[in-house]
């Protein structure tokens, strides 16, 4: 078919072997780099726990944003509305019900785990539909707009103090404003296994787990777990995505993103496909969101910042829109190399070279360059603010990208949007010549 | 190749002659006789006025001709007809129900399908990708069933036959061998051709054809034109925009000739021939 110039062609196992590759390499250089930090075993442990959980989280919603913008063409940029409304819907949903004097300010509606977590997908998804319903039918561009706006009135709607706190069938309920909520509920994977009925297996193994980490393992036991549930999400993102692309639905969304109105010629609905497809998106952002908030016991509404929407973005770039598997490897790369990798490239500077002393600020900085063409302060003050500019890195890498692998690091890669392989059925004769001498009488 | 090129086939016996003759019989029943009725449509840009009070109807199982010079309005009111423009002015009325306004995918789904002018292929579709789309009423275009284990294998049931249909259609436009080719990387002519294949597909009563033979090769002209008898012999209605004088007098039955957006005169192609008009309108003398 095409041309495939690209590096899973070149590596044993295609995609998958690329992705193993990927993910095994990451995980060498964060275990190398808790070497050189000096991390003992519990710390090694904690940053592969960090380093799966930021995979996880990046891997599912650039899956999300590649059915929008990969699939479909809608350019949302405001992914990460979605997200805080799942989050707080969930948290209004499933916290205790409030008790005067306790440790929460509001309490939510007490319901569990598993209802607050779909309210929380649904109210995303029927933002979608609000935020849907008049941007669609107009120009592209105007979805922009609209969705990186809805997404700052949510955060500021959750920084009010108008819906710090109401009154939900006689419960105190709230958002809790500006100084955020506690997520005081019954924590997830306690509340997973006992649904289960497996937490005191769980429990059971944490013990056994001393061996390893002699003391407290249940944190360090509960991160690693919480990660691999992550990356059970994300097959399942990429399980219902891609049977969703490879389908005749996916095959309108396809025709949608390349000229809506030879779909619309053709008898497709597009308005109807682009906002079930928009929807759809928008719960898998809320849930993400949820999934990403639940262990840090608190939110607040400033989190929700359009940078995170910009990350995803960027993630989804990297990989390559279009394709389900470019997603996940784009997530990956850009959690390990471009989130996580400058805080471990500053601590480990800092750990190899104590003394490094770089200069305390811009100025100093600059000044030896100017006067004596000397770079090295220069140098020692951006490795030193490395983490400051981690948006600096992040933009240079993009117009790397734009240049060298305008479609990802996977190249020009579209998963075909059928449900069986679309080459000539055995059935049939293998070529024109004979089938056509049948029409002619 | 059979049946399975000609889309007609289930419908075919519902449509045929019988019914043009008993219309003709009781004498009144214009809506069966002429599938499309366009009434002083009216459209303009700013200050161009595109199509200003045309009217004409295409007769069941013709092929009509529409022509006219540069500029005289025929894809305008072709995107007229089919909802991609809304009238300022005027009625379309298919099948004696009145379509004016309708959506393009509500008149597609009533029988009624397009092809552009300029092809507009889907680009970074394959061509069986792009012929895949277009038939109606796919089972797996509700999401739920395309996900659903279990029901997902009456979709991929649906889709074996598609696909059977559509390389079939494929060997009958000679594109079979580009079928893995990216629409986007297809000559001028093979767009054409994969326009119009995927039109059929969608299994349409009356196709509006914008100009489908510019730039494909006379051989393969002869056969779709053939192709096109044989469905218009089935029932199928065709409306043709063409520039080529010849083609158009050998083939269509009926000729409209439109005029900075107003209908000169129609008939068959020797009234259009010996008009006067016509000639100093648009065949400048030539034919
Ligand atoms: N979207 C548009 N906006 C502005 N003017 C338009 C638009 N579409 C068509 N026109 C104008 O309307 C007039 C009729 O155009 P149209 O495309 O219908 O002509 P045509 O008969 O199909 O010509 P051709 O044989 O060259 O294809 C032209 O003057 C054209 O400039
Ligand atoms: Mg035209």
């Amino acid at each position: 078919m095409s041309v495939r110039d690209d590096l899973a062609a070149r590596m044993p196992g295609g995609d998958a072997g690329l992705i193993v590759f990927v993910l095994v390499s990451a995980y060498l250089l964060y275990i190398l780099a808790g070497i050189g930090l000096g991390y003992d075993l519990r710390g090694q442990l904690n940053s592969i726990a960090t380093l799966t959980f930021y995979i996880g989280v990046f891997a599912m919603l650039s899956l999300a944003l590649n059915l929008h913008w990969g699939y479909t063409g809608l350019f949302n940029i405001g992914i990460v509305g979605f997200m805080a409304v799942g989050v707080y819907v969930m948290a209004l949903v499933s916290k205790p019900v409030f008790v005067p004097g306790g440790a929460a300010q509001v309490g939510g509606l007490g319901l569990p785990l598993w209802v607050g977590i779909l309210a929380g997908m649904l109210a995303a998804a029927l933002l979608g539909l609000v935020v849907a319903l008049p941007a669609l039918r107009l120009r592209a561009d105007y979805l922009a707009i609209v969705t990186i706006a809805m997404s700052e009135i949510v955060r500021f709607s959750f920084l009010s103090g108008e819906l710090q706190q109401f009154s939900v069938l006689g419960n105190t309920v709230g958002f809790g404003g500006g100084s955020g909520l506690i997520l005081d509920f019954v924590p997830p994977l306690q509340a997973l296994f006992q649904s289960v009925g497996l937490w005191g297996v769980y429990l059971g193994f944490v013990d056994a787990f001393q061996v390893i980490v002699p003391t407290n393992p249940k944190p360090v036991v509960d991160g690693i777990v919480y990660g691999l549930l992550l990356l059970g999400f994300v097959s399942a993102f990429y399980w219902l995505l891609k049977r969703t692309g490879e389908s005749p639905f996916g095959r309108v969304l396809k025709a949608i993103r390349e000229d809506e109105d030879v779909a619309n010629a053709l008898g497709k609905d597009t308005d109807k496909f682009k906002i079930k497809s928009f929807m759809l998106g928008c719960a898998l952002m809320g849930l993400a969101g949820i999934l990403w908030l639940i262990p840090q016991g608190a939110v607040t509404p400033n989190f929700f910042r359009p940078r995170v929407t910009f990350f995803i973005w960027i993630a989804l770039i990297i990989g390559g829109a279009g394709s389900n598997t470019g997603s996940v490897l784009g997530g990956a790369v850009f959690a390990a190399v471009l989130y996580q990798g400058p805080r471990y490239f500053q601590n480990l500077v800092s750990a190899v070279f104590p003394n490094l002393g770089s200069p305390a600020g811009f100025g100093q900085a600059i000044g030896p360059l100017i006067s004596q063409l000397d770079p090295v302060p220069l140098l020692l003050y951006t490795v030193d603010s490395i983490r400051q500019l981690q948006l600096v890195v992040m933009g240079l890498v993009l117009i790397w990208l734009m240049h060298n692998r305008p479609d990802g690091l996977l190249g020009h890669r579209k998963e075909t949007a059928s449900v069986i392989s679309l080459s000539r059925p055995k059935t049939m004769a293998t070529d024109g010549g004979s089938v056509e001498g049948g029409d002619d009488e | 190749m059979s049946d399975a090129a000609d889309p007609p086939v289930d419908d075919v016996a519902t449509k045929p002659d019988e019914d043009a003759l008993g219309a003709f019989a009781s004498g009144v029943e214009t809506t069966v006789d002429f599938p499309l009725q366009v009434e002083g449509l009216h459209k303009s840009f700013g200050g161009i006025t595109a199509v200003d009070g045309a009217s004409f109807e295409v007769e069941a199982g013709s092929l009509t001709g529409l022509i006219g010079p540069n500029g005289a309005g025929k894809s305008t009111t072709f995107n007229l007809i089919t909802g991609v423009l809304k009238p300022d002015a005027g009625t379309v009325t298919f099948n004696g129900e009145d379509i004016t306004g309708e959506e393009p995918h509500e008149i597609a789904n009533r029988g009624m399908v397009r092809t552009f002018q300029i092809a507009r292929e889907l680009s970074d579709m394959t061509v069986l990708e792009n012929m895949m789309l277009a038939p109606k009423h796919q089972r797996g275009e509700e999401l739920w069933r395309s996900v659903m284990p279990g029901v997902r294998d009456d979709v991929r049931e649906q889709e074996e036959e598609l696909l059977e249909r559509v390389w079939e259609v494929l060997d009958f436009f000679d594109i079979a061998h580009i079928a893995e080719e990216y629409a986007g990387n297809l000559s001028g002519g093979q767009r054409k051709l994969l326009e119009m294949a995927r039109a059929l597909l969608t299994d349409p009563d009356m196709l509006l054809l914008d100009e489908p033979f510019a730039g494909v090769n006379p051989t393969l002209e002869k056969k779709l034109l053939k192709h096109v008898h044989e469905l218009r012999e089935q029932g199928y209605t065709f409306l043709l925009v063409e520039h080529d004088m010849d083609l158009i007098m050998n083939n269509c039955e009926h000729v409209i000739v439109l005029h900075q957006g107003k209908v000169l005169t129609e008939g068959t192609p020797d009234d259009i021939r010996s008009n006067e008009e016509v000639i100093e309108a648009y065949l400048g003398g030539n034919v």
